[in-house]
């Protein structure tokens, strides 16, 4: 016996099942893909035509999908009355990382950065809105992230706005270094002159948000909100277990667990989000814009 | 391990084995050698007193300053006492209140930072260590009482930052300022955190690429082969660096101090349009 023949594996069984399978499977229908979508928490298998009108949240478990920038606009604004601002901002590699250029063309969204920010309007209200895009380099946040945010509250300082944030990121942006860590101290004193101002601001917490931007904006809001079941918290789960040495409960982090310790004013569905905010907008008196 | 440093060039790894030296003089050193009449005020008024930060009052001169540190411990049962200077969320707090403290009577604020980072723990997650860090960035930008803040050892990420938004931020020469641990970084990043020599040289860490880069306004000599070399020594030139500033911003009226350290952050950035 050659050494060859120690590597080629002896059939043991006959195969006709999985001939079945496949002949089975080739003679289905051909489905476009994308027009199902499995659920990440309950594997049921949903048409993608409900998911768009259940706001991306699953039909049979009630999980709220994560969305890019541009879906969760669509969802959360009224039609057609966004405009997105400093989508031009680039960053310039400042510790001149390997690769980093590469990876910033890697996103799965349409989003150009890790946030997408600018005006639009709730039930015809005007609102500063920052949209975070988990799919862009995990939201993470370095220069552009914090540039943007820096303006977006900026101008709603300016023009007397109330700003919403949706919350979705990793952290703060490795590649970026010490920038990155220093966007948490500029967004937090733009957010404390608005606070000045007496505006409101609204964070909405989805999932994940972590690390610097827990540690900064996401927890600066006058109103807290979160989806459920957003992770969100400051440490990793497996830096915490390996620092303390335990296993963490289930649902540590989760929006749930946050509730009770006091750190989230409310919990609030996506289907009702609209409403909720709206509601809170006029008893501050916000005014329509008409 | 000594011999290492005392050449003149000394690289960013060498840099974080001097930043993390076992001798290296701690915030508690610090306080005790420059200020006189140092009275240790305790606890948070809600949880409890996290022994990672001391803070309270005491004279640089004839000044009366609000002084609080981040700070590692001597040896090995300090250390344990002061969880290795990583503060839970009611250090962040104390902080904080001893800050606010500082703004009605009207005293400067010096802070000592010399932390590898917030502690990453259970409690601390439920006790909202995020929140506490980031109520600290929102309150400290705003404080109208001037702060200088000085790293002497490691400063690591926002658990440093919570106490470094600052009027003038120093740090002393072998001290670094980071993102996260170098160890930590070359993990997420190359998912190998063996490869932290490395990382150190590339995520650009020591006081010299700070001031390089403009986020620290300067650097504080060291003696030959570190810090730990001649603490009295460094404790001096820390004490010189703090009167000249304050100095300069005990005559600023408030609004343009506010002002200018909300720009002083504001202009950190590296984009193009």
């Amino acid at each position: 016996m050659s050494l060859k023949d120690l590597f080629i594996k002896k059939q043991k069984y006959a195969t006709i099942k999985s001939l079945l399978i496949k002949k089975s499977a080739e003679e289905k229908p051909n489905i476009p893909s994308g027009m199902w979508k499995k659920c990440d928490k309950c594997n049921t298998m949903i048409y993608s035509e409900d998911l768009e009108v259940s706001k991306y949240v699953c039909t049979n478990c009630g999980y709220h999908f994560r969305l890019t920038a541009k879906q969760r606009i669509k969802i959360f604004l009224d039609k057609n009355t966004f405009t997105e601002l400093w989508k031009e901002l680039k960053t310039t590699n400042p510790l001149k990382f390997k690769g980093y250029e590469e990876k910033l063309k890697s996103g799965k969204t349409t989003s150009t950065e890790a946030v997408v920010t600018g005006i639009g309007q709730l039930k015809g209200i005007a609102v500063a809105c920052a949209f975070m895009d988990s799919f862009f380099m995990m939201g993470s946040m370095g220069t552009v992230v914090g540039e943007k945010i820096t303006r977006l509250v900026e101008y709603a300082t300016e023009n007397k706005l109330p700003v919403i944030i949706f919350t979705a990121s990793g952290g703060a942006r490795m590649q970026e270094g010490i920038f990155s860590l220093m966007q948490m101290a500029k967004v937090s004193a733009a957010l404390a002159k608005h606070d000045d101002a007496g505006l409101l601001y609204i964070t909405m917490l989805t999932d994940p948000t972590t690390g610097g931007v827990t540690a900064s904006f996401a927890m600066e809001g006058d109103i807290i909100l979160s989806e459920p079941n957003a992770l969100i918290g400051f440490a990793g789960r497996r830096v915490i277990e390996n620092t303390i040495k335990e296993n963490l409960p289930d649902n540590f982090q989760t929006a749930e667990f946050l509730l009770p310790k006091g750190f989230v004013d409310a919990i609030v569905e996506r289907k009702n989000m609209r409403a909720y905010i709206y509601r809170i907008l006029i008893l501050h008196g916000v005014k329509n814009n008409g | 391990m000594d011999k290492v440093f005392i050449k003149t060039n000394i690289t960013p790894w060498e840099s974080v084995e001097i930043a993390r030296h076992k001798d290296r003089s701690t915030g508690k050193y610090y306080i005790e050698t420059i200020f006189k009449d140092f009275i240790e005020f305790h606890g948070d008024r809600s949880f409890g007193d996290d022994k990672a930060v001391i803070g309270g009052i005491g004279a640089l001169d004839d000044i009366s300053v609000t002084v609080i540190a981040i700070t590692k411990g001597s040896n090995t049962s300090e250390n344990i006492e002061r969880n290795f200077g990583m503060p839970n969320p009611e250090g962040y707090r104390k902080a904080l209140r001893l800050m606010k403290q500082a703004e009605k009577f009207k005293r400067p604020v010096i802070c000592f930072i010399d932390t590898p980072g917030a502690f990453p723990g259970l409690g601390a997650e439920e006790r909202g260590q995020g929140q506490a860090i980031a109520n600290n960035l929102f309150e400290l930008s705003r404080l109208r009482t001037p702060i200088i803040s000085v790293l002497t050892g490691e400063g690591g990420s926002g658990g440093a930052l919570a106490l470094a938004v600052a009027d003038k931020v120093y740090m002393l020469e072998h001290s670094i300022y980071s993102i996260l641990s170098p160890e930590g970084f070359a993990s997420i990043l190359w998912k190998d955190g063996s490869r932290a020599k490395e990382a150190a040289k590339v995520m650009k860490i020591t006081a010299q690429d700070l001031k390089d880069f403009n986020i620290i306004d300067n650097i504080i000599k060291e003696p030959k082969g570190g810090a730990h070399k001649n603490p009295a020594k460094t404790a001096e030139e820390i004490k010189k660096i703090l009167l000249d500033s304050l100095k300069e911003l005990r005559v600023k009226d408030l609004n343009t101090l506010v002002e200018d350290r909300y720009n002083k952050f504001r202009k950190v950035g590296s984009y193009t349009l």
